[in-house]
């Protein structure tokens, strides 16, 4: 926080791979909620390993939020490992489709500016078209502002996934602090302190 | 052998060692009670409102540090317990509760006492499971109790369905391991973050250790004795850390916060270093966080990385097992004895010695808290509810064991007193257990009283009778121009033939001379009693700081009442 009370607040870029169970989702919105963390955008789908799914959360807030955001994504049980990506080499892509109104005249002109972005064009009407459009959410949102004009009937995104270049298996942030198990847990330790434990003279 | 659901869950309670469990059974849940009838060994205490089953087992979690075991059927049941569960997760209480379910067919549709459980209980368990097939339930189980005692300890929920319980039977399998890739407690902390601790501490020249609640859950306190003793650190406890050093040790320094000790306080606020033992930083201890502490370095020892960080910005966070962390930490803190900052610690105690009892006609609640911990020796299991009669018991009542302060901290739910010292008593039979009421609370839960002769748990219920909801009636007086409106209770009843229709003892004190007799009959007669103390109704708590400010803000009792 800074002294106004105000959050700087920033994008930030998260990573979590979670159980693919029902109710995980629902879980791991509760918690946003329940925090009053706010998601950007949210994408969810299945991962390289059986069983797991990997979701990339766009988060805002400062430095302390996301710590926080991860830290506490990490603390339910259903997610394995958090990565915050803020500061990564990333590879971060959004996939979006737009309708955009067309007439005859200018139908040419938006396929030109559509590749200009390599857009695909995959859909056409009398009256509008669909634009696929992939890339980073910069990239994204100049194409939208280039297809305003013409008259946007409909736009979806998916939200942004991400991923950490080069490394194959690059673990990233460790501000979670438990991405390797230290000394496990010694369930002996507390047997032996059970109940019975006493101030001796006090 | 082949075993139904329900079967299968008494199997695995034993398997975990439980040996008792405190519920109330409804349609969905009784394919469980079913086959609890068949398992004498798993004792089931019957209670009169499911929100006794989850204290119930809350109040026994904390007795012994083992896991609190409570059931409930679906809907109403299991909503019910909500308020327990809640109580226990923001308290960090390792508690399980099973719950029954309408049948797999029928949910989603409506059905009769059907509620989405797990839903519901989301942001308030530390996980929950809902049990699809007979082959689940028992890793569920084992899982739940894992998770429930290791780590931050805290409350699962198993939700079973109804023909889960009863339907196809299947091979009972108990597994020998839980497999949770994404739930890692830590144990040892990192060396380096506990080398940096030690050197903190080894500069510091005037340290303060805040013990909180993860010195019981770790069971440190003896690490924690030897750290204070090695370096002469003095000892604060926040409301959950109490018992975790013994309240007559010379180091000892009292609660602090809003009704703490002024002097820990004002320690706190002049201190150079806070070395926080197993505590969150709650805003009932912190006041104002941009005053809280402004000269003090800070230590932070936590086991969930979570809390590192969340309220106060640590300078050095250690996470870990609180124990295995000091045992870390103690070669590497040298011998110390600060002799000035004690002396001055000792000042501020002489200057603002923060409770009195003053000379009154009327029954002072404090004078009874005061008479009622000589008469124990310090030595019973105390469990208050909440509010005004809470922070007295924290401020008057000495502790010389662990675990023997046991309430209800961050949720602060009233009503606790009467069905967590059910559930401490079956836990700790050999020890004098009294619940400490106001008469507001006490109302909330006094139903269990008919659970305490039932069972023959032999509890001394003792109520603060001021006839107001003290605490809040605090407030308006303070901060609300006295405007007592809804706090006043003008007809309660008569408590002491309440007492006498469950069919126990009950007494009323109104003098003072009167009140040290009445704690040795009640501690003389062989079973439950209820002690009515009428006390004078416009009693403050002191010291106090209001909500959201800081030490600097801080009311002392005024001192035109004080006398000696």
């Amino acid at each position: 926080m800074n002294q106004n009370g105000h959050y700087r607040e920033q994008l930030h870029t998260i990573v979590a791979l979670v159980q693919d169970k029902p109710g995980v989702l629902t879980r791991v919105a509760s918690m946003f909620r329940r925090r009053g963390f706010n998601i950007a955008s949210l994408a969810v789908g299945k991962s390289e390993q059986p069983g797991l799914s990997r979701m990339t959360f766009v988060v805002t807030g400062g430095e302390d939020t996301v710590s926080q955001v991860t830290k506490q994504l990490d603390k339910l049980i259903d997610v394995i490992r958090v990565s915050n990506l803020s500061g990564e080499e990333v590879v971060a892509r959004e996939l979006a489709l737009i309708k955009v109104r067309t007439t005859p005249e200018n139908r040419a002109e938006i396929i030109q500016i559509v590749h200009l972005f390599r857009g695909n064009v995959v859909d056409v009407g009398a009256q509008s078209m669909v634009v696929e459009i992939t890339g980073e959410e910069d990239k994204i949102n100049a194409l939208n502002d280039l297809l305003e004009p013409f008259g946007i009937v409909e736009m979806l995104r998916t939200g942004l996934v991400a991923m950490v270049r080069g490394q194959s298996n690059a673990r990233v942030s460790d501000d979670v602090g438990l991405e390797q198990p230290r000394l496990s847990y010694d369930p002996e330790i507390r047997a032996a302190h059970m109940v019975t434990a006493n101030y001796e003279g006090v | 052998m082949k075993l139904t659901g329900a079967e299968i869950v008494c199997e695995s309670l034993l398997q975990e060692g439980v040996d008792v469990m405190f519920g109330l059974p409804g349609g969905a849940v009784l394919p469980l009670y079913g086959a609890l009838a068949k398992y004498p060994q798993l004792r089931h205490i019957l209670v009169r409102h499911e929100q006794a089953a989850a204290m119930a087992a809350d109040g026994y979690a904390r007795a012994t540090g083992k896991v609190g075991v409570c059931t409930a059927t679906s809907g109403p049941g299991a909503t019910n317990l909500i308020t327990g569960i809640a109580s226990a997760q923001m308290d960090s209480i390792p508690m399980v509760a099973i719950t029954g379910q309408v049948p797999r067919a029928a949910i989603g549709r409506d059905a009769f006492q059907e509620t989405d459980v797990t839903g519901i209980t989301l942001p308030v368990t530390k996980h929950n499971y809902l049990v699809m097939d007979v082959t689940e339930v028992a890793p569920a189980i084992k899982e739940a109790f894992h998770i429930a005692r290791t780590g931050r300890p805290g409350p699962v929920l198993v939700d079973i369905p109804k023909d889960v319980l009863q339907g196809d039977k299947t091979e009972f399998v108990w597994p020998e391991t839980v497999d949770l890739a994404g739930y890692n407690p830590p144990g040892d902390a990192d060396p380096e973050e506990v080398a940096h601790a030690a050197k903190l501490i080894n500069e510091a020249k005037r340290p303060i250790i805040i013990a909180g609640h993860g010195v019981l859950i770790s069971h440190a306190y003896e690490e924690l004795r030897e750290l204070a003793e090695k370096a002469h650190v003095p000892v604060i406890t926040t409301l959950l850390g109490i018992s975790s050093f013994p309240t007559d040790h010379y180091l000892s320094m009292g609660m602090p916060g809003m009704h703490g000790m002024a002097y820990a306080s004002l320690a706190i606020d002049e201190a150079d270093l806070l070395i926080s033992l197993g505590m969150r930083f709650d805003d009932r201890v912190t006041g104002r966080l941009s005053d809280f502490a402004p000269n003090a370095k800070i230590v932070h020892v936590d086991i969930d990385p979570s809390e590192v960080h969340k309220n106060v910005k640590a300078t050095a966070p250690v996470v870990g097992d609180l124990k295995c962390v000091l045992k870390q930490l103690l070669p590497l803190v040298e011998p110390n004895v600060h002799i000035d900052w004690l002396q001055h610690c000792d000042t501020l105690r002489a200057e603002h010695p923060s409770i009195n009892i003053r000379h009154t006609e009327r029954l002072l609640p404090q004078f009874v808290l005061r008479r009622l911990t000589e008469a124990t020796g310090g030595d019973a299991i105390i469990v208050t509810g909440v509010g005004q009669h809470q922070m007295w018991a924290a401020q008057y009542c000495a502790f010389s064991e662990p675990n023997t302060l046991i309430t209800s901290g961050g949720l602060g739910s009233m009503g606790f007193e009467v069905p967590a010292a059910l559930g401490a008593k079956v836990g700790r039979p050999d020890k004098t257990v009294w619940s400490i009421a106001g008469d507001g609370g006490f109302q909330m839960t006094l139903c269990d009283l008919a659970t305490a002769v039932e069972n023959k748990i032999n509890v001394k219920f003792a109520i603060l009778n001021n006839g107001v909801l003290g605490m809040v009636h605090q407030w308006q007086d303070l901060f609300y121009e006295r405007d007592y409106f809804a706090t006043v209770y003008s007809a309660n009843p008569d408590f002491v033939r309440l007492a006498e229709a469950y069919g126990i003892p009950g007494i009323r004190v109104t003098e003072k001379n009167d009140v040290n007799a009445a704690i040795q009959q009640a501690m003389e007669i062989p079973g439950p009693v209820v002690v009515d103390f009428v006390v004078k109704e416009d009693e403050n708590v002191y010291p106090m700081i209001p909500a959201g400010e800081s030490v600097h803000e801080m009311m002392e009792e005024p001192l035109s009442e004080v006398s000696s």
